[in-house]
């Protein structure tokens, strides 16, 4: 009964075009917030960080990116894992090579080279559309992480091919326990959340998405479409680039560069699928449930009294995303993020259904 | 208002000699007319009369091989759609074409882009610049959406509305760019008698209260002769009429066209 | 001369492998439009039911064609659980629930027969033959491969022709028409599915026997897609030659340009070639050019 809004009236279109027009959202969303930065450190403990919520924040960062591209501007990307990885080695280089450079400017910057990367790579795409630029960016999953092993220069001719971050500092702050990890992350996560969200409900979503919708009835109108995809690309990448240099410097801590292989690619797209196309709460959603779920299986098979091998779970995990995506396809393509908001119109007019 | 009282100006669009052919089919053969300001023109014939064609070519979706467009007196060089709505030629099409996945004012909001400034950064940051804009501009596409008596559906996805309010819905989007020429495909096509009505409600008083000039393809020859200033009529690609509604009313070449001749 | 020809024969073998995958997609693209991701999947699939059959002592004949049972099967499940949901939906809808099927496939063909690689012998002789006075080297098992895969490319161009082919063809081009003309559309989808699986228990049995049935093959058979793209998703030759293309193309470049950059090149050339391709003639070597209408 309290999710209502009879009685409240917008009175200037500035009302009407803010992220949460109800009240009671707004009140939700700072819980949200107020859990998220507070509740979270004075009770988690090294493991939540570490194995769920840091990786969380790093994978929705990268879902997020490419729902921008494929679920807002309906550019399908199989090379989100490769972008990552632009985006930590560029991270990993600016930070070793340019001592003191400020933490945001290492992030800022990884992410505008991976935006560059990915227009290079988002060229096709004036031409071609589909399944076909899905091939096309198959290229850069397989060429970059190549690149990064045999350009011995990015790594700065490690021996092992291993690049190890370098301990992080802002401004004074040495972020080096978990929750401080988290709390980084977390930070970086929200702006660029809210910048997304910004940027959907206004000209470039608009644009993107009328591309998604009917490229032709777009062009028509007046969009470009070179302009409308190339800073989907852009975007999207520079996402993803973040959230690869993220993933790197406060998740993985060390890493092989051609770790960032087609599976992450493959993660990321079940993520948005799962979690909802088109949405940014969906983006979140979709990643949690895809972190979960292998945890799940691997914990609650043996309370149950079952003790399954890691070579089954890690099978039955597959046919378990597989049929997930089938499943979210055919019943709800616009996934978890739709269920939630069906369950917020039920409730406006709970208890009476009509 | 009698079409006499109409302030009809110069010649806004001139086709000359257009040949629009695809491989071997030939789709349009050396047509030529001209569209005035402020008037209302309308191409009619047979289905396969090559109309979409020429609607295609005007708004530079198709570049015929031969023949000229001139408008507002410049000689037009193939032009991309996008360039030919930036000089302010808008339209609707025969199968709607809205953005499904939008509601009606996101579309109809995408359709006001070309008049909005705000790039990537401004729109991140939302508030200051890109705020204002969103709402000067919303109150303008609110003008548009009062006219068109589409205010209960402002919300709604557009993929949930039937098919006269998506009609409704598109012509919105194409008034939203305030354009010189509007390029209606059918808009029509499919509806019932109270619909059309509606619908040419609305198309006379964009053309009388904004001063657009508007070039219409239309099977129902009832409305046709109701609304039109100006007939132009293809068959087969070719133009084998042109003139105020009366004088193609009783012209033999279009007769034959739409009831058949025996040869 | 001798050594580059050795390469380049090398390659269109490889190339073979790649065209008989490419096949696979070419069919059921041409068919309902859908771009099938899970092929390889439905490759490694194939290959492990069948040496599965074989491993539990079941006779050749007869596990090939249990096997061929469990491919008919499966396109009837697909068509039943997945495609009849989708039908009226974009074509990237669909593609993306073929990268679900093949997530499943792939863990459900890994959770009944295991993850190891296992040998496969057909009794396909693989003695090296010497061509030249002995300067080129082949593998006698890459022309056999090459026979298979013109034999069943011929079976599929006869097959064609036929009623079921056309109808086929009809389908592909609309299907509400060809509904409306009477051709039952769900019957064609298992159908296609099936002789995909088919096609795909081919290239299964072909690949295993070169390298041993194993989960690797699934990311091999995404080789196939930039086959498809230089030959076109709806050509059958163009599949053939796509594949010959990328197989010597690959292999040439490894050999003569690869030690430029330090190797390894042969795990993308083929994509930056399609890239490089698409921007060129994005209808590829045989596709057909649209269209647009509004």
């Amino acid at each position: 009964m309290l999710y209502r809004e009879s009685g409240q009236y917008k009175t200037t279109y500035g009302a009407d075009q803010a992220i949460f027009t109800i009240p009671q959202d707004r009140v939700f969303f700072a819980l949200l917030m107020l859990v998220a930065f507070v509740g979270i450190p004075l009770v988690a403990t090294n493991y939540v960080y570490t194995a769920l919520l840091i990786p969380f924040l790093c994978l929705s960062l990268a879902a997020l990116g490419l729902n921008i591209l494929t679920g807002y501007c309906g550019q399908l990307s199989l090379g989100t894992g490769a972008f990552m990885g632009v985006g930590a080695v560029a991270a990993w280089n600016l930070a070793t090579r340019v001592p003191d450079l400020n933490l945001v400017v290492i992030f800022i910057l990884a992410g505008l080279v991976t935006a560059a990367v990915g227009m290079f790579f988002g060229l096709p795409s004036l031409r071609i559309k589909g399944f076909y630029l899905a091939v096309a960016t198959l290229a850069a999953q397989f060429f970059l992480p190549w690149l990064f092993v045999k350009w011995g220069w990015l790594t700065n001719h490690a021996a092992s091919g291993v690049i190890t971050v370098p301990p992080l500092t802002l401004l004074g702050w040495s972020i080096d326990t978990p929750m401080e990890k988290y709390l980084f992350a977390l930070g970086v996560v929200a702006i660029l959340a809210l910048g997304a969200k910004n940027m959907i409900r206004s000209n470039p979503g608009r644009q993107w998405m009328a591309i998604r919708d009917m490229d032709i009835a777009a062009e028509i109108i007046g969009i470009r479409p070179v302009v409308a995809k190339l800073t989907a690309f852009a975007v999207s990448s520079f996402y993803i680039g973040v959230a690869g240099a993220l993933y790197l410097f406060v998740y993985l801590g060390s890493a092989e560069p051609d770790g960032f292989g087609i599976n992450l690619s493959f993660q990321a797209l079940f993520m948005i699928i799962i979690g909802g196309l088109g949405s940014i709460l969906g983006s979140f959603l979709g990643a949690f449930f895809i972190l979960l779920l292998p945890i799940f299986l691997t914990r609650v098979p043996p309370m149950l009294g079952f003790d399954l091998s890691t070579a089954l779970v890690s099978h039955l995990e597959f046919m378990v995303f597989g049929a997930l995506i089938v499943f979210f396809l055919i019943v709800e393509p616009h996934g978890l993020a739709r269920l939630w908001q069906i369950t917020k119109e039920k409730l406006r007019v709970w208890p009476f259904p009509y | 208002m009698s079409v006499a009282d109409k302030k009809i100006g110069d010649v806004l669009l001139k086709v000359e000699n257009i040949s629009l052919s695809f491989g071997g089919v030939k789709a349009l053969s050396d047509i030529s007319f001209e569209i005035r300001e402020h008037e209302v023109l309308a191409i009619i014939g047979p289905n396969g009369a090559g109309k979409s064609s020429m609607l295609n070519c005007i708004n530079g979706f198709y570049h015929p091989q031969q023949g000229t467009i001139t408008y507002r007196g410049e000689k037009r060089k193939q032009m991309k759609p996008h360039e030919a709505a930036s000089h302010g030629i808008a339209r609707t099409f025969q199968n709607i074409a809205l953005f499904k996945g939008m509601s009606t004012l996101d579309n109809i909001m995408t359709g006001r882009l070309l008049k909005m400034k705000a790039g990537l950064i401004a729109s991140a940051f939302y508030k200051g610049p890109a705020e204002r804009e969103q709402i000067v501009h919303r109150e303008f596409c609110e003008r548009i959406i009062d006219f068109l008596e589409i205010q209960a559906i402002r919300k709604v996805p557009v993929g949930r509305l039937p098919y006269g309010l998506q009609k409704r819905v598109e012509l919105a989007r194409a008034l939203a760019a305030e354009p010189t020429l509007l390029l209606l495909d059918e808009p029509m096509a499919g509806m019932n008698l109270e619909e059309k009505q509606d619908m040419c409600r609305f198309i006379l008083d964009v053309n009388d209260e904004f001063g657009t000039t508007i070039c219409l393809i239309e099977h129902d020859m009832g409305v046709v002769m109701d609304i039109s200033d100006r007939v132009v009529v293809l068959d087969y690609g070719r133009k084998i009429g042109d003139g105020v509604p009366a004088e193609v009313k009783n012209n033999q070449a279009v007769i034959d066209a739409y009831l058949g001749v025996q040869h | 001369m001798a050594f580059f020809l050795e390469v380049l024969i090398g390659g269109l073998m490889a190339g073979v492998m790649y065209s008989l995958v490419a096949l696979g997609f070419v069919l059921i693209f041409k068919a309902s439009g859908v771009f099938n991701f899970a092929q390889g999947a439905m490759v490694l699939f194939a290959g492990l039911f069948f040496v599965g059959f074989t491993e539990l002592g079941v006779p050749m004949w007869l596990a090939l064609l249990l096997t061929v049972g469990v491919m008919v099967l499966l396109a009837g499940v697909i068509e039943r659980l997945v495609l009849r949901h989708l039908v009226n939906q974009e074509g990237i809808i669909l593609f993306m629930a073929t990268i679900g099927v093949s997530f499943f496939l792939d863990g459900f063909g890994q959770l009944i027969w295991g993850s190891n690689v296992r040998q496969l012998d057909i009794g396909i002789p693989t003695d090296p033959i010497f061509l030249m006075d002995g300067e080129i080297l082949i593998q006698s098992f890459d022309l056999w491969a090459a026979l298979v895969a013109g034999t069943l490319l011929a079976a599929l161009v006869v097959f064609q022709k036929t009623r079921t082919g056309r109808a086929l063809r009809a389908v592909a081009d609309d299907h509400q028409a060809a509904q409306s003309v009477g051709i039952p559309l769900n019957v064609i989808w298992i159908i296609v599915w099936a002789i995909a699986g088919l096609v795909a228990l081919v290239a299964g049995v072909m690949w295993g026997s070169k390298l041993g049935v194993q989960p690797a093959i699934v990311s091999l058979a995404l080789k196939a897609l930039p086959v498809l793209i230089l030959g076109g998703f709806t050509s059958i030759p163009g599949a053939i030659l796509g594949g010959l293309i990328i197989g010597a193309g690959e292999k040439l470049a490894e050999v003569y340009i690869g030690p430029l950059f330090g190797g390894g090149i042969e795990n993308w050339f083929a994509y930056v070639l399609a890239l490089g391709f698409l921007l060129i003639r994005p209808q590829g070597l045989f596709g057909e050019k649209l269209i647009e209408r509004v």
